[in-house]
């Protein structure tokens, strides 16, 4: 059977960080707001409590906090002239199922994007206007400056209580921050975590270098803290069970625990849940959407009209819903025209792996974020006139890996992994394994972009996602130059043992260990509708009451994880939609 | 649009979705939530502890197989006792019986179709699958290479045959060697790390022998004695449940 529902003023798809922080400024400024997600409600004390999530086997081994590939899956290939095939088993492609989505289980490194990563396109050609970057990349603008997002990102840190110390507050360096950083309107809401010991060396070995480290920002609470919207959270305990679980201690940033329970208080805020979005229906005039249609848990089709429809759900389901709602035009990276799809983009790994002697580590006192960093290598930190790439990467000591089951792999390499010898060396090495991540910036290309399977199907019947994708030239030589930037802080750090290795010199594969589960872009946000899918306040060039919001916006990624950012744009589509949207509906960049 | 409006309208709706409810069937209706009542969210329930005497899954020869392979692959010596002691093979037993098992978060509709190696297995056998056929088959080879089954070989024997599965090297019958050995080694370890309460790591053995304190929530008064040995005793989620 089918049916409709009553209209709402605005309807969201999808109840992470970006619908819900959208959900809240616009059932404040008093819109009727319905969002509708695919997973059920969960809450921290009968979903997630201690006497539960601290459990690898169900969480970090069988990922029960996630989205299983028998309900929705992408396949992939590396280059169009092959057949893409589906992801049949978990994988890097990380994606909640259940309200807060993927910001329950998240690791909460929680960044802003350097001013450069929102506009590399014209400081490529100020800055290094003889640089030959390879055939294909595709660097652009973002439309929006870090200027008009600082606000934004200021607001999200409260709400979400971010511990940190800034680096530059309002154009003034502080000691203790990154002196890299965008200038800060405020410190950050809650202090710094407290370093582990693999954070103390890191910190130790790369100041003797000359460089740079600082804390980073963590949604990890340095500090018990009432956020503005009245909810009170708790401080952190360091108990390491964050990425991939949800927290149960309220002190681990998440829409469930920051945002949702004020959104539970507004007689103007409905969610249905457990209700997949099939797509969205365009209106007869072409130019704007009547709402979305859902399945529910009854297998029932319901159509849910409203007057603005926002798409706010995983990065990679974004881009699906405008092609099943056949908005804009799909990228064909034969003639490299159409938008949807387009600028896919990633984010490029690169590591060491570090072996120390007689060490205590102690990695079960650890959090998703407790990590210090220098970011002397990032972005565009440093000069890369003669260095035949743009982009760079955070490189931290990170202290998020503990729990034992995943780290069974954790010799030096050579070793034997079963008998007696691999039960020696794992017990040695659980005190003194350490690793350096590179977390690089990416690039988007011709070749590597998101279209519908020809082939398979999801439990709906609708088509899978395509993943085309492979690494390209300039994160090839970025990640090479970071890798050996992380060897020279391996050599120096005291490890006995250490390997450095940069992903892209292997096939990008979805499965790989320790490669990112950032994926991004598709639907990127511009000046241009012929190189963009959304002007700059993420607003459909095609039908302009429909707005998509998340990680799906980035042109390129930064070498940062990217809530963050994603949580800023949403504050600032949220604010053009209140201020200016309402009033006068249509093209925003008119 | 003005603001105005919008609230208006806003109210408007909330007087009339009582009535829009008699549309929606009472599965999904109780799965609409509205701000300002309460909401109800389905409890997760905390595992049920395994039951050792109850067999769920495996044969008994089966069984002998495995304890066979597992106790080579986690072998008794000083630092802790077999994998079979720690109960992995009870704990396999009972995860093969079980969503796990059966591949239920697998997804597993056709074409089956070889890919490259970036796109991963593509093969729609479950995990249950791989040591019914896989077991089988090692017993068939067994026999013909040795005349003996595996579990009857000796200590040397048998690690030489696992290493040889390890690398592929050796031709089972239909499923690669190496799958079996990928899987048996991924379940020995997920047996001997899991909690205690699915019936591998008893005695929390597997934790003890690395210093892993297990399902503690709450490290704060151990932030500054970084760098020391901690003796932390470890915690099971069964003295929670």
């Amino acid at each position: 059977m089918t049916y409709k529902r009553p209209k709402a003023d605005a309807v969201i798809v999808g109840l992470g960080w970006a619908g819900s922080l959208m959900a809240e400024e616009l059932t404040r400024a008093g819109l009727d707001v319905v969002v509708i997600e695919r997973g059920p409600y969960e809450v921290t004390h009968r979903n997630f409590p201690p006497s539960v999530a601290a459990d690898e086997l169900r969480y970090g081994a069988r990922r029960e906090a996630l989205r299983p590939p028998s309900v929705q899956t992408l396949t992939f290939r590396n280059h169009r002239s092959q057949t893409a095939l589906p992801g049949r088993d978990l994988s890097n492609w990380v994606v909640g199922y259940s309200v807060g989505g993927a910001g329950k289980h998240w690791s909460a490194n929680a960044w802003r994007f350097t001013p450069a990563d929102f506009t590399m396109a014209t400081r490529v050609k100020e800055r290094y206007p003889h640089m030959q970057l390879p055939e294909g990349l595709i660097v652009q603008d973002w439309g929006v400056t870090y200027d008009e997002l600082e606000p934004h990102y200021d607001r999200w840190e409260k709400i979400a209580g971010i511990s940190g110390k800034a680096g530059v507050l309002n154009g003034a360096l502080q000691p203790g921050g990154n002196p890299f950083e965008g200038s800060r309107s405020a410190e950050y809401p809650t202090p710094p975590l407290e370093r582990s010991r693999w954070n103390d060396l890191f910190h130790a070995t790369t100041e003797k270098m000359g460089l740079h480290p600082f804390p980073i920002p963590a949604g990890t609470l340095g500090a018990a803290y009432t956020n503005p919207l009245g909810i009170n959270l708790a401080p952190c305990t360091y108990c390491g069970f964050c990425g991939f679980y949800g927290c149960g201690n309220w002190s681990k940033s998440s829409p469930n625990a920051c945002v949702i329970p004020a959104l539970m208080t507004r007689k103007n805020f409905t969610l249905l849940t457990e209700c997949t979005v099939l797509k969205a229906e365009k209106a007869a005039d072409g130019k704007t959407v009547t709402g979305v249609t859902f399945i529910d848990s009854d297998r029932n089709i319901g159509f849910q009209p409203a007057d603005i429809v926002i798409f706010a759900a995983f990065q990679f389901d974004n881009v699906r819903l405008m092609l099943l709602s056949q908005i804009g035009t799909p990228y064909d990276p034969a003639t490299r025209t159409g938008t949807i799809g387009r600028a896919y983009n990633f984010q490029t790994m690169s590591y060491g792996f570090l072996y120390f002697e007689n060490e205590y580590m102690n990695p079960f006192i650890s959090t998703g974020a407790l990590a210090t960093q220098v970011d002397d290598y990032n972005g565009d930190n440093f000069d890369h006139s003669d260095l035949g790439f743009i982009g760079g990467a955070g490189i931290l000591a990170l202290s998020d890996q503990a729990t034992p089951m995943g780290m069974t792999d954790r010799v030096p390499a050579g070793t034997k992994l079963w008998g007696s010898e691999w039960k020696k060396a794992f017990q040695h090495s659980y005190q003194n394994y350490a690793k350096i991540q590179g977390q690089g910036t990416s690039y988007a290309h011709a070749e590597s972009y998101l279209s519908l399977d020809p082939n398979y199907t999801d439990d709906n019947g609708q088509p899978l996602l395509r993943m085309t994708f492979e690494f390209n030239e300039n994160d090839r030589r970025m990640a090479r130059f970071v890798r050996d930037r992380i060897a020279d802080i391996c050599r120096q750090s005291g490890a006995k043992t250490w390997e450095a290795m940069a992903f892209p010199d292997q096939p990008f594969s979805p499965t790989r260990a320790y490669d990112s589960g950032h994926t991004i872009g598709g639907t990127a946000m511009g000046l241009d509708p012929a190189t963009s899918a959304l002007n700059r306040y993420q607003q459909s060039w095609d039908a302009h009451n429909l707005f998509v919001i998340g990680a799906s916006s980035f042109p390129n990624n930064a070498g940062y994880n990217p809530t963050g950012t994603l949580s800023a744009l949403t504050l600032w589509t949220a604010k053009a939609i209140i201020n200016d949207y309402l009033r006068q509906p249509g093209l925003l960049t008119r | 649009m003005d603001r105005r409006s919008v609230i208006k309208a806003g109210m408007v709706l909330i007087a009339t979705s009582v009535a829009a409810s008699i549309y929606r069937p009472a599965g999904a209706a109780l799965r609409v939530l509205s701000g300002g009542n309460r909401w109800h969210a389905k409890e997760t329930l905390p595992p049920t502890p395994v039951d050792p005497a109850v067999r769920m899954f495996l044969s008994d020869k089966e069984y002998a197989q495995v304890t066979a392979i597992f106790d080579r692959l986690i072998p008794a010596d000083a630092l802790s006792v077999s994998a079979s002691q720690a109960g992995c093979v009870v704990f396999l037993d009972h995860q093969l019986a079980g969503p796990y098992g059966q591949g239920s978060n697998r997804y597993l509709k056709g074409p089956e179709q070889a890919g490259t190696p970036s796109q991963g297995d593509q093969s729609l056998r479950n995990p249950a699958q791989v040591y019914r056929i896989g077991l089988a088959e090692l017993e068939g080879h067994c026999q013909q290479a040795f005349g003996s089954s595996f579990e009857a070989l000796g200590a040397e024997q048998q690690d030489a045959l696992l290493a040889q599965l390890e690398s592929g090297s050796v031709q089972l019958g239909r499923l690669p060697s190496e799958v079996l050995f990928k899987q048996c080694l991924a379940n020995v370890h997920e047996g001997f790390f899991a909690d205690p309460v699915y019936g591998g790591n008893q005695g929390m053995v597997g934790w003890k022998m690395i210093g892993f304190p297990g399902a503690r929530y709450d490290y704060r008064d151990f932030l500054a004695q970084k760098g020391h040995k901690l003796e932390i005793i470890p915690v099971s989620l069964i003295g929670r449940i």
